[in-house]
């Protein structure tokens, strides 16, 4: 199943400069793994060498933030969209 | 540099009054071709500190979609010094999230405000002046 999703601006150039770009799975890890073997460049941005999300990024399935699901085994539907966008800190 | 509305500006300051003691933090969006802040967007700080911030997610994808839809892009951030100078903390080159972004900060450890923006790129920080436009 493909699903849309949505990239900043910082992650853009891995993606051949795309706003928006198709990928395939039926969990959000699915889906990034997809990502990465598309775009290389993306390794290591969205999930750590752990294997957890980065925290330098929020995801969102639709309106909610994936935190607050199920993390990188949250579950994707049909007609889903992803948003990734930088995490905005500091002191 | 960064350009921003008057408007803009006036609420961006503002808002850090309003949200002492804590640190206040928002975003700035505006046509990406122009790179003048025309809209800005209040964010809650999540952090709920005087000496930090993180800008909520909601409150972030809520101001994205909302630029998008106005043809528009978020072109950094904005957040308040409470007690110290308008120049990025480590914590502020650590956690930059972007090299395009503009990274205004407004200090209110005077009795006027200060409001400065920079460039931080690779951990390097370079100031650039802020030019408000009457429209």
């Amino acid at each position: 199943m493909s699903v849309e999703v949505r990239l900043p601006t910082i992650l853009r150039a891995h993606a051949g400069g795309s706003a928006t770009v198709q990928a395939d799975g039926e969990t959000l890890g699915q889906v990034f793994d997809d990502l990465v073997a598309r775009f290389p460049g993306l390794a290591g941005q969205l999930v750590t060498d752990e294997g957890s999300l980065h925290k330098f990024v929020n995801v969102y399935v639709n309106d909610d933030d994936v935190r607050y699901l199920d993390k990188l085994e949250t579950k994707i539907g049909p007609g889903d969209s992803i948003t990734i966008l930088p995490a905005v800190a500091g002191g | 540099m960064l350009r921003m509305t008057a408007g803009v500006y006036t609420q961006m300051v503002s808002h850090c009054y309003d949200d002492l003691p804590n640190e206040a933090c928002g975003l700035l969006a505006g046509d990406p071709d122009v790179g003048k802040a025309t809209m800005w967007y209040r964010a809650a700080n999540v952090a709920d500190s005087a000496r930090l911030y993180t800008i909520d997610p909601l409150d972030h994808l809520r101001a994205d979609r909302d630029a998008e839809s106005r043809g528009l892009s978020i072109l950094g951030v904005y957040h308040s010094h409470t007690h110290t100078p308008a120049y990025p903390s480590p914590t502020d080159v650590a956690q930059a999230p972007d090299p395009d972004w503009h990274y205004a900060i407004v200090s209110l450890a005077e009795e006027a405000p200060v409001v400065r923006s920079y460039r931080i790129v690779d951990g390097n920080i370079s100031e650039e002046p802020v030019v408000l436009d009457t429209r």
